[in-house]
């Protein structure tokens, strides 16, 4: 019942549209364009929640849930097959009128090879109203009324802010549902009305400082880019304008429990009930990878899109380190993980649900899930069929007779090895000395027959002076020409370098991208108190359309019809991934802070020799030296002036 | 004496090609006593390919040469080496030929003054031979193309190098008394560095002298040849800036290049005075600060121009001295152009104090600038004040050098008119002083 489109243009050059139709008079799914899985849901609810994937959330837009409810026996059921199940309930649009606003809260836990735990929250808050026309918004629900009100008083039309702490390692983890660098990230789409777009972000960043207990006030013209293509907009609107973007990351921002307070408070439950009540600093912070962000959009309503809703969605992302915290044991609970159990959903949500992964354990042979569900659901991700075990909250009998939730894994053993991640980037700085140095990206294409473009998106400050003209790009040890660049120089203390460039990667390969730089010797009040510690030089942002696990499947006629699979799958053929490199750590030469005095003393002394031995010459006159007289004399004429008399 | 020239051109030459084929190329390029912000080759390269992207040089913060300097290298990239190599061995001709004219000259004032006794009669010994002076242009020529100062900043091909071939034409054409071409000499390397400006006044007073225009205020001839000088150096000025301008279309490059001279925004350490005061100043005091260090280069020129009036020649000297000492961006192929002029003043050396000093302390601040940078930027075991400390060293030099020379000019001048052993009322033997 739900169409969307929506058009996500990844690049300048290559425009990448994609709609999803499903078709509900003739019960048919068409999909085209690439990274969106088709939805056919068995109940209203559910099927308005699918026509908000429209949405090109890069990680989250993936999932759109198949079938829910499955028997386990048709786990291993083919994709194909579930595409032409006939959802008899979307056939009539639903008669009950929809909520004006709408809450849901889901928990997603993924073991990791690695022998880590990834949980992913999401809360997500849709609300029917329009902040940017001339009324006044001021009856709030669920939505939060700051970020309401920050809405309409800076006219935002996206905003995306994430705190991390900590490095996602892509080659241990896999990718992320949202990517994030680390420290703060900060990018806002502004509506077209606005006409003094920076004065607008200043003051926006100074307000969600304020809002997030966060330093984004040290957001300013020096770390604050507009990239012409590596972030398009994710809500509805093609506006590709890059005026009224702005993009800004603080490598250097430290997260900790005073960002994550204000951030639950942004949930309608805060942290009384739901799986908020999971979200205790104390465990949170004890972890690998700490990734909390906010991201606000508007969304369509229906599938004509005749109306607009604002969805807020916050997400917390946390990697739990379990070798250092498990004795050696290799097992895993809610408990374990939160000190915390859950004993009920959030009473202001329709939907509250936890989700484990259990794709790469299918028989059970690798690990032991407990309590068992009998819900089961698949989706793609990330351009992965995943398999879930889902656990209601909404249904009491999910609690069973202890009144407390606490799913637990016991690994049985350590074996199983992960698909490599198909794009994953890493960055050094190399060279030695505080003059000059290279800083080289590597970004490796894992795909074994495909090449695909990705988008390199480099924010370098300004006192690392790039030269452009010793880029160089190899993969393979071949040259590999950029086919779109667009470098923007930096200014000093004004604005950093911005350089974008659309790569080709080579299948199962890695590209080298190198530039040079040299270092600039700052004013001594412009070095942070730390001057030693070096400076932060943010993540490069890569962002890229990948072709899909599945469809890189050689042995698809596995499972499948033979009159299905002589063309290669096109639907989920690509999806969008954005990669973060690790920040840079560069040191500076440093000037000695403690002699301003010493110095403005001995600079200003050396140009007044200069200044005396010139002025000297210029002004007196050679003439020949007459003895003095004796001391004698001249006290006697001392004495003679005294009385009126000519001296000797 | 072209055999003598030709010979030591082709060493010049030969030296600078084996260098550019070596390894230390590199190595010399990235020096920052060779390379200034304004005059580094990597930067005019930068530029260039900022161009080719579709971006305006001056739009960033790397590019600081003038319009021209693009479109000549827009054609000459490929030939870099050999423009710089025929740069230093245009400045070094024209130094050359400057010198044997000023000389000629220089003899037929003595030979006047000589017949019009007008010399005391002990000061016989001052008197110049022609034996002595016949290779002084000579001595000069390998004074700037051997001068290592000079090799180095031709084989990292800094700019500065160009600038000085400008302003060895300037001189060039003024000693040759060519008032249109000095004036177009003078607006070019004005164009390429503001600084030159003051050479304007030494300029004058050489033309006027030598068209025996009196300096004086209340004649209309002296106003009107002013006027003259003034229309074509303003006039060729402003056409270069329109040139620019077109070339390029925008105004973007004042800001990019006079305000970049100015303000001294970049504090990449050089030999000069400005980075490190700049680097550790308070902020309440920029400004003011910056203007005192700016307007002492210019301040020089009206008392030296007005005790030199006499000698336009020592004067444009002393002039190119002190700017190439108190420039915001010094590098030392600016040195290298004044010290070229020493072999000149030879004839000084009896009257010079500190020579030996001075010289000694040259060589060790030249052999040091390497050494305390390795120690600080790539050893790590040495600060910033080590390098610091040799640029005020180095510096201190330099100023007792000049006011050295102009001390024994002067004192010279004083014997030539009051005998050279001068006597007390007593007849005691006298001792000089100034007072």
């Amino acid at each position: 019942m739900a169409a969307h489109s929506c058009s996500y243009s990844a690049l300048l050059l290559i425009i990448c549209s994609v709609s999803v139709f499903i078709v509900a008079d003739s019960q048919d799914t068409t999909l085209s364009g690439g990274h969106h899985a088709a939805a056919v849901e068995d109940n209203p609810q559910a099927a308005t929640e699918a026509a908000e994937k429209t949405s090109e959330q890069p990680a989250v837009e993936e999932r759109s849930w198949e079938a829910t409810e499955v028997e386990e026996a048709t786990l291993h059921e083919a994709a194909a097959d579930k595409q032409d199940t006939p959802a008899p309930e979307t056939e009539a649009p639903s008669p009950v009128p929809q909520p004006k606003d709408d809450f849901q809260e889901e928990l997603v836990i993924r073991p990791l090879h690695s022998g880590d735990i990834y949980a992913s929250f999401q809360f997500r808050t849709l609300w029917e109203t329009d902040f940017m026309s001339g009324n006044k918004v001021s009856h709030y629900r669920l939505f939060p009324k700051s970020l309401g009100q920050v809405i309409s008083k800076f006219s935002v039309r996206e905003l995306h802010i994430s705190f991390t702490q900590g490095y996602w390692r892509t080659m241990q983890w896999g990718q992320p549902f949202q990517p994030a660098p680390p420290g703060a990230e900060l990018w806002v789409w502004f509506q077209d009305s606005v006409t003094d777009v920076d004065g607008t972000w200043k003051e926006l960043t100074n307000v969600l400082s304020g809002i997030f207990c966060a330093s984004l006030n040290f957001i300013d013209s020096t770390n604050t880019v507009q990239p012409s293509a590596s972030f398009k907009p994710l809500g509805i609107g093609n506006v590709t304008d890059h005026r009224f973007l702005r993009y800004a990351t603080l490598p250097r921002e430290i997260v900790c429990t005073e960002n994550l307070t204000p951030w639950k408070k942004l949930l309608p439950c805060g942290s009384k009930a739901g799986l908020t009540v999971l979200l205790k600093s104390e465990k949170l912070f004890h972890s690998s990878f700490h990734s909390q962000a906010v991201h606000i959009r508007p969304v369509c309503q229906d599938w004509q899109c005749k109306t607009t809703s604002w969805e807020l969605r916050q997400t917390l992302n946390v990697v739990f380190d379990l070798h250092t915290s498990g004795q050696g044991k290799r097992e895993w609970s809610l408990f374990k993980m939160f000190s915390r159990t859950l004993t009920e959903a959030c009473p202001l949500a329709s939907s509250s649900k936890i989700y484990i992964d259990i794709t790469d354990d299918p028989q059970g042979e690798l690990f032991e899930l407990s309590p068992a569900t009998p819900l089961l659901s698949q989706a793609m991700v990330l351009g992965d069929r995943r398999t879930f075990s889902v656990y209601d909250l909404t249904q009491p009998l999910t609690f069973g007779t202890v009144r407390s939730l606490n799913p637990l894994i016991r690994w049985k053993s350590s074996e199983g090895d992960m698909l490599r991640p198909l794009l994953h980037a890493e960055r050094y700085v190399a060279g030695y000395g505080l003059q000059t140095g290279e800083i080289h990206t590597l970004m490796y294409n894992n795909h074994p027959y495909r090449s695909f473009p990705v988008l390199l998106l480099d924010t370098v400050p300004w006192y690392l002076r790039l030269y452009i003209h010793t880029l160089t790009v190899t993969s393979k040890g071949k040259d590999n020409k950029p086919s779109y660049i667009h470098y923007q120089p930096s200014k000093d203390r004004l604005r950093p370098h911005l350089l974008e460039m659309l790569v080709q990667l080579p299948p199962n390969s890695v590209t080298e991208v190198t530039v040079q730089f040299e270092r600039a010797l700052l004013k001594w009040t412009e070095y942070t108190p730390d001057p030693n510690h070096g400076f932060y030089v943010g993540s490069s942002v890569i962002s890229s359309l990948v072709p899909s696990i599945v469809a890189m499947d050689t042995n698809i006629t596995m499972d499948r019809p033979l009159f299905s699979s002589f063309f290669p799958c096109k639907e989920e053929s690509s999806f969008f991934v954005r990669v973060y490199t690790e920040p840079l750590l560069v040191n500076l030469p440093t000037p000695d802070f403690s002699m301003p005095y010493n110095v403005i003393c001995l600079t200003c002394t050396v140009v007044a020799v200069g200044y005396g031995s010139l002025y000297n010459l210029l002004t007196r006159s050679f003439q020949i030296e007459e003895p003095s007289p004796g001391l004698a004399k001249r006290l006697a004429n001392i004495i003679r002036r005294m009385r009126g008399v000519p001296p000797l | 004496m072209a055999a003598p020239l030709t010979l030591l051109l082709i060493v010049a030459v030969t030296i600078r090609a084996a260098l550019y084929r070596s390894s230390l190329a590199d190595l010399i390029s990235e020096r920052v006593e060779v390379v200034s912000p304004l005059t580094a080759w990597k930067r005019v390269v930068e530029g260039l390919a900022l161009l080719d992207l579709g971006v305006s040089p001056y739009s960033g913060d790397v590019f600081h040469e003038t319009p021209l300097i693009i479109y000549l290298f827009h054609f000459l990239v490929d030939y870099a080496e050999i423009t710089f190599m025929l740069a230093d061995v245009i400045t070094a001709v024209a130094l050359y030929l400057t010198v044997k004219e000023y000389n000629k000259q220089v003899f037929r004032k003595q030979k006047y003054a000589l017949e019009a006794d007008r010399y005391p009669l002990d000061c016989l010994e001052l008197i110049r031979s022609p034996k002595e002076m016949f290779y002084i242009p000579l001595k000069v020529a390998m004074f700037y193309l051997l001068n290592p100062f000079t090799i180095l900043s031709c084989v990292a091909k800094s700019t500065c190098g160009l600038n000085n071939a400008v302003l060895s034409l300037f001189i060039l054409s003024t000693v040759k008394g060519n008032v249109l071409l000095s004036a177009i000499f003078l607006s070019l390397a004005t164009y390429q560095s503001i600084y030159p400006l003051t050479l304007c006044a030494s300029a004058l007073l050489y033309l006027m002298q030598r068209q025996y225009i009196p300096v004086n205020f209340r004649r209309a001839s002296f106003w009107w040849f002013i006027v003259q000088y003034a229309f074509m150096y303003l006039g060729s000025l402003f056409v270069i800036v329109c040139l620019s301008f077109f070339l390029l279309g925008s105004w973007d490059f004042l800001p990019s290049v006079y305000g970049f001279i100015l303000s001294v925004p970049d504090l990449t350490p050089n030999i000069g005075l400005f980075w490190y005061f700049f680097a550790e100043m308070f902020e309440h005091f920029r400004l003011f600060f910056l203007c005192v260090f700016q307007i002492n280069v210019f301040f020089y020129t009206i008392p030296l121009s007005i005790k030199l009036k006499e000698h336009p020649v020592f004067l444009i000297f002393m002039q190119l001295a002190v700017i190439s000492i108190f420039k915001s961006y010094p590098t030392v192929g600016d040195i290298a152009l004044y010290m070229a002029f020493l072999p000149v003043w030879s004839h000084l050396h009896r009257f010079l104090r500190n020579i030996f000093l001075v010289c000694c302390v040259l060589l060790t601040c030249s052999a040091l600038f390497p050494v305390l940078w390795h120690l600080w930027i790539y050893a790590g075991s040495a600060n910033s004040n080590f390098y610091y400390a040799i640029t005020l060293l180095f510096n201190v030099a330099q100023i007792l050098l000049v006011s050295d020379y102009f001390y024994a000019f002067l004192r010279r001048e004083h014997h030539l008119c009051y005998g050279l052993y001068l006597k007390r009322k007593d007849g005691s033997e006298a001792t000089l002083v100034l007072k």
